[in-house]
């Protein structure tokens, strides 16, 4: 990379060319203020924050998008610069509903309320109108047109990363609002519920639909048993909640605090994660050997799901027809556990902490009922979880570890690291290749189909057998090798989950600000957690889990038999987009 | 098809010999023994105010007549005068008649073309002018005018391509395949200091270049004509007299920086300029002037038309590409310039009509002539579409470093109804006003950005003292607020709250603070919009502010509207000295608010009034004051 000779603010500077102002004012630890930026998601230099001096330009330009160039004399905080950021703040917030009192973004994680702090903005000189707009409350997500400030990080999240665009910028100056076609609900759209706009929203615009009250309602009812499972994406990032470093597992913090909460049994969602491996491992071994639909594609991703539901229409065969982790536990809840336990399943209240918010959605679908029982009654996202912690005056932090309950107890490695892309896919490769060969492989890391690379192709051959597989993460790769499948590219298994990263950095986890994610990548920093939680696990694999064996043994049958698909297998339609 | 330079030069030749009585000039003579061109305006002006209908009479007439062979009407581009539409000529003489109505027709048809007799009611301009002097040039409207981009309107007829050849159409195109290198146009075009029409004056040669240095396969031309000032409409009336003269422009725009691909963005409210662009097209493609191999000479060039769907800030550069995209019109943060990146992320040029207008002559005639007229920075002429408070509402064309003066008194005839001079709006909402004192400034683009307004794209709006410039700052942020694209916050919510607190003083609700607050806005939208649009919005505000404060104090501190515009202040009493209780104010007041007898005195109860002035209006004895 050549470099260029820049002055920032006097200092002399030697970067590479394709920086922006932004990146090199970092480098001599000038920090410019952003609001609208998020790097690789939202760079379109809408806000005005960042504006800068350069000299030449007779307008200030935004240090977020504009390159920097040889000779380059660059001016962050003059008087001009100050008062230009100030007055475009103020004119934001004269628009914006601040009733941060009682905001969920208010104390912890506001970004706009954070800018305002530091750049000492005492009044708001500037009210006048106010847009009152009608909420959007969905089944997973829930919009307020009123705190949105038009950043449009949601709008790029959903239309250039995941290739959803259920949401644009509609209607034209002080008018302008981020709303779906003809004016629709989310839910009256192809939305696929990934959450990736709350991740993105640096206000309260964005955020999931709250269900915590019903959990609590269901702790108070000594008449229920209220059992809760966590995803492993849920271990790898609750302490964030909490001020703590990314990538901090807390998986024996997060056990004792949900005991504190009240709940009856504390369980884990990587034994539904095992059980799903041996379902789907045995479909793609029958797939493979008897000549079935391939490639075989993974199905624990309700995001996705949704999203081939309404794009992939013709492709649906393809798709696993395993419930997904915690919809399959939340059946066995509901089913063997009930029955071993002597307690009545219409007492069981079963609750899922997950990383996501299309599992929202994805319990209520009628397909995930037994005997008109729905598998998981709610499900709350990391962020809920976070948030109910506090409410009940717990000190995260200070907690000690404690363990999952039996009879389920320890889960395998390999579940753990099903909240990462291409973690699926390494647990099916680790239990087919002991499967097939009848052996016990001690080499089972496949780096291969680890790594953030947007679509990854491995060829593995496991002993006679040659499988092709791909993984993909984000709707967005996810389209574009769903594409390829359906011009003919061949693979025999296919990961896909709907959010860039995997479960780590799905639409329930907790909100990192901008001014974090610009600077380091959350997912890797996450996925790390779960890569070190899997290495000290004792076991590795899932067909080796223990319980899940015992499960099969005594009440489920064989793996794919006919009471496992009771319970453990779904279907799928297609959906129109923008039905009447 | 037209396959080579020659064969250009001689349908020129045979085209020309049809068009020799609108060329030459005569003395009137009754029609026997010579043929007549009855030229009508057939532009958007006229036409709304019925020139069409003014050609069909003459059509009927023709066969009244029984003069098929000697008399033909065409349906030209705009003469300038608008005000004084329908407008036609009659050609060889050049005697131009104004406000034709098809019951004129006959008169004309008697009088004129059979009798060889003028129809003095119906003259341009001043009616007292002699015979041979009411020609075209000799009208004061046209003496200072000098028309280079609208060379052809109001003479060759636009659907007729073989017209326009006869006045060398497309030599510029054959001139440039033939004998000139890419670099060499650049060069012209460089030389002649040509500055863009369209409002930034960026030097046009200097932009084609940026894009021929691009070392890309793919580039494009693109030709502006989404002209959304209000009042302005240089672009639209030279793409319904001229439409060949763009076209040809841009062809040697794509040969000079290497692109073959041209779209022209009109708004679709033009449709009549649609219209004849897309004629001119398929002409240009079936003589094989657009298309493969033009004139022979290997190069290629296709040219499409886009429509705007009436947003005004897809004039700007980034918004219009991305519109071509088919993408909501919004701007981009620049760099990258459009010259690198910009339809499509590929070189891209961007030209407005009037621009492109010039470039044919540009090369016609060489740069050295083109530098000849105008100012030292500022080469050629302007168009200016003259509106507001002024006589000789039109279209005119000038040499740049005309003085305002000029323009308005000399060319314009003055201010109607004995009015006073009080500014000028130049640059339409991104522009800023120029008052009394700036008169003799001579226009161009520096002269324009120093005194706080700019040269934008020709609009040019008169006022007199009966204009309050609150409310005339008002209305221009009115449009802004309206049209601003809502990307970023300066000029989404800046404008909004500029406009609000605009609207507070007019309603004589306004503070002292308020007038600080309005400049503190206005200089940070100014500084920190994402595009041109945003930084200009507060041009109006600020130039007004800077040249008639004493009217905005006047609405914050006395509440009181100087030029009698601003309705909630305005208060109308009644002189009890002059007042002789006729009782007819009374009878026609629709708001019922004046009450009073042959014994009491009468009074308007000002909670009631509408201020709608009837009862000034009706009252025989003028004791019914306003402001007073």
């Amino acid at each position: 990379m050549n470099k260029v000779n820049i002055t920032i603010d006097g200092i002399k500077l030697y970067v590479p060319e394709n920086y922006t102002i932004l990146q090199a004012a970092k480098e001599v630890n000038i920090n410019i203020p952003t609001l609208c930026f998020l790097k690789d998601v939202n760079e379109i230099g809408c806000c005005r924050m960042c504006v800068v001096e350069v000299k030449g330009s007779k307008a200030l330009q935004a240090a977020c998008v504009h390159p920097v160039k040889e000779g380059m004399e660059v001016l962050t905080h003059t008087p001009k610069v100050v008062e230009a950021r100030k007055v475009n703040l103020e004119l934001i917030l004269s628009n914006h509903n601040a009733s941060c009192q009682t905001c969920s973004r208010s104390w912890m994680d506001c970004e706009l309320q954070s800018l305002a702090n530091k750049l000492s903005v005492k009044a708001i000189r500037f009210e006048g109108d106010k847009k009152k707009l009608p909420m959007d409350e969905g089944v997973s997500i829930v919009r307020d047109p009123n705190k949105c400030i038009l950043c449009r990080r949601c709008v790029s999240a959903c239309k250039n990363i995941q290739s959803v665009s259920v949401i644009d910028t509609m209607n034209r100056g002080f008018d302008t609002v981020v709303g779906s076609a003809f004016g629709r609900k989310l839910d009256e759209t192809p939305c696929s519920n990934c959450g990736q706009c709350i991740n993105v929203c640096p206000v309260a615009a964005l955020h999931e639909k709250d269900d915590s009250d019903r959990v609590l309602a269901a702790i108070n009812d000594p008449e229920m048993h209220v059992v809760v499972q966590t995803a492993p994406a849920v271990r790898a990032a609750l302490g964030e909640e909490f001020f703590m470093p990314i990538g901090t597992p807390v998986t024996g913090k997060m056990v004792t605090a949900l005991r504190m909460l009240g709940f009856d049994k504390v369980f884990d969602t990587d034994t539904g994660a095992d059980l799903t491996i041996m379902e789907e491992t045995t479909e793609l071994i029958d797939r493979v050997r008897g000549g079935g639909k391939l490639p075989l594609i993974t199905s624990c991703s309700p995001g996705w799901i949704k999203f081939c539901e309404h794009n992939f229409p013709d492709l649906l065969d393809n798709l696993s027809s395993c419930k997904s982790p915690h919809q399959m536990f939340g059946a066995v809840l509901k089913s063997y556990y009930a029955e071993q336990q002597g307690i009545d399943p219409d007492k069981i209240f079963t609750v899922s902490i997950m990383p996501c918010t299309a599992k929202k959605f994805e319990s209520k679908r009628p397909e995930m009922q037994v005997d008109g029982r729905p598998d998981v009654d709610v499900v709350l996202t990391t962020r809920e979880l976070g948030k109910m912690i506090y409410d009940m005056g717990i000190d995260f932090p200070s907690l000690g570890d404690s363990d999952f309950d039996n009879p389920f107890g320890e889960a395998s490695g390999a579940g753990v690291i099903f909240g990462t892309t291409g973690g699926v896919m390494e647990a099916a490769l680790r239990t087919a290749a002991d499967l097939l060969s009848g052996t016990s492989a001690d080499n089972f890391e496949y780096e291969e189909v680890r790594g953030l690379e947007g679509i990854k192709i491995a060829n593995i051959e496991i002993g006679n057998v040659k499988l092709r597989a791909a993984v993909a993460h984000g709707l967005g790769n996810a389209r574009k090798l769903m594409e390829a499948i359906r011009a003919g590219e061949e693979f025999h298994f296919v990961e896909i989950m709907a959010c860039p990263g995997g479960c780590i950095n799905g639409g329930g986890q907790p909100l990192q600000p901008a001014d974090q994610r610009n600077w380091i990548d959350l997912k890797a920093e996450r996925a790390k957690a779960l890569y070190s939680e899997d290495r000290k696990m004792f076991i590795r694999k899932s067909h080796n889990n223990p319980a899940v064996k015992k499960l099969y043994k005594e009440y489920l049958g064989m793996a794919g038999g006919k009471q496992a698909h009771k319970l453990l297998h779904t279907h799928y339609a297609p959906r129109q987009n923008y039905d009447k | 098809m037209i396959k080579n330079y020659e064969e250009l030069n001689a349908l020129r030749d045979k085209a020309v010999k049809s068009m020799e009585i609108r060329l030459e000039r005569t003395d009137i003579t009754p029609v026997e023994g010579g043929k007549i061109h009855i030229l009508v305006c057939g532009v958007a002006g006229c036409v709304s105010s019925g020139s069409l209908k003014v050609a069909e009479a003459i059509e009927a007439q023709i066969k009244v007549h029984n003069l098929g062979h000697d008399v033909k009407v065409i349906k030209t581009g705009c003469f300038g005068l608008c005000a004084e539409g329908p407008i036609m000529m009659i050609c060889p003489e050049h005697v131009m008649y104004t406000k034709v109505t098809p019951e004129d027709v006959s008169e004309i048809f008697e009088s004129h073309i059979l009798g060889g007799k003028v129809v003095k009611r119906l003259l341009a301009g001043e009616k007292e002018y002699e015979e041979i002097e009411d020609r075209l040039p000799q009208i004061p409207f046209y003496k200072m005018q000098k028309r280079i981009a609208l060379c052809n309107c109001g003479i060759i007829d636009p659907e007729n391509i073989d017209e326009y050849i006869a006045l060398d159409g497309y030599q510029a195109l054959a001139k440039v395949l033939n004998e000139m290198e890419p670099d060499e146009v650049i060069d012209v075009v460089k030389a002649s200091g040509l500055r863009g029409r369209g409002g930034g004056g960026f030097p046009t040669g200097r932009k084609w270049e940026s894009s021929a240095v691009v070392k890309e396969h793919t580039k494009y031309v693109i030709c502006n004509a989404d002209e959304g000032d209000p009042g302005a409409f240089m672009d639209r009336s030279i793409l319904e007299g001229d439409p060949h003269s763009v076209i040809e422009a841009m062809i040697i725009n794509g040969y000079a920086v290497g692109s073959n691909q041209g779209y022209i963005y009109v708004r679709a409210e033009y449709p009549v300029a649609v219209q004849r662009l897309r004629i001119a097209i398929k002409q240009a493609e079936d003589y094989g002037l657009l298309g493969k191999n033009i004139l022979g000479k290997g190069f290629d060039f296709n040219l499409e038309v886009r429509l705007g769907a009436g947003a005004f800030v897809c004039g700007e550069g980034s918004a219009l590409m991305t519109s071509i995209e088919g993408k909501r019109g919004e701007p981009r943060p620049k760099p990258p310039r459009s010259a690198e990146k910009g339809l499509w992320k590929k070189p891209t040029v961007l030209n407005n009509v009037e621009t492109y207008a010039n470039i044919p002559q540009i090369i016609r005639n060489g740069a050295e002539w083109f530098a000849s007229i105008g100012t030292e920075k500022s080469k050629g002429t302007k168009v200016f579409a003259l509106g507001g408070k002024i006589n000789n509402i039109g279209l005119v064309e000038v040499p740049m470093g005309t003085t305002l003066r000029e323009i308005i008194y000399d060319i314009g005839g003055g201010i109607p109804d004995g009015g006073t001079f009080k500014a000028a709006q130049t640059g339409g909402p991104s522009g800023g006003c120029i008052p009394a004192e700036h008169l003799d400034t001579p226009i161009d683009y520096d002269s324009l950005t120093k005194l706080g307004s700019m040269m934008g794209s020709g609009g040019l709006i008169v006022m007199d003292e009966h204009t309050c410039m609150v409310d005339l700052a008002r209305f221009f942020l009115d449009f802004t607020v309206d049209e601003s694209c809502g990307k970023c916050p300066p000029c989404r919510i800046g404008t909004k709250r500029m406009h609000e607190i605009l609207v507070r003083i007019t309603e004589g609700k306004g503070t002292l603070e308020d007038l600080d607050k309005l400049e503190i806005l206005a200089r940070n939208i100014k500084a920190s919009a994402l595009c041109g649009l945003g930084q200009s919005a507060p041009n109006p505000v600020l130039s007004t502010l800077k040249y008639f404060r004493d009217e905005y104090v006047a609405h914050v501190v006395d509440k009181k509207c100087p030029a009698g515009v601003c309705v909630s202040m305005v208060k109308y009493i009644i002189d009890t000295d002059s007042c002789k209780r006729c009782g007819i104010c009374k009878k026609g007041c629709p708001a019922e608010c004046i009450s009073g007898d042959k014994n009491t005195p009468f009074s308007i109860n000002q909670d009631k009034c509408v201020k709608c002035g009837l009862c000034m209006e009706k009252c025989p004895f003028k004791a019914i004051l306003k402001n007073a």
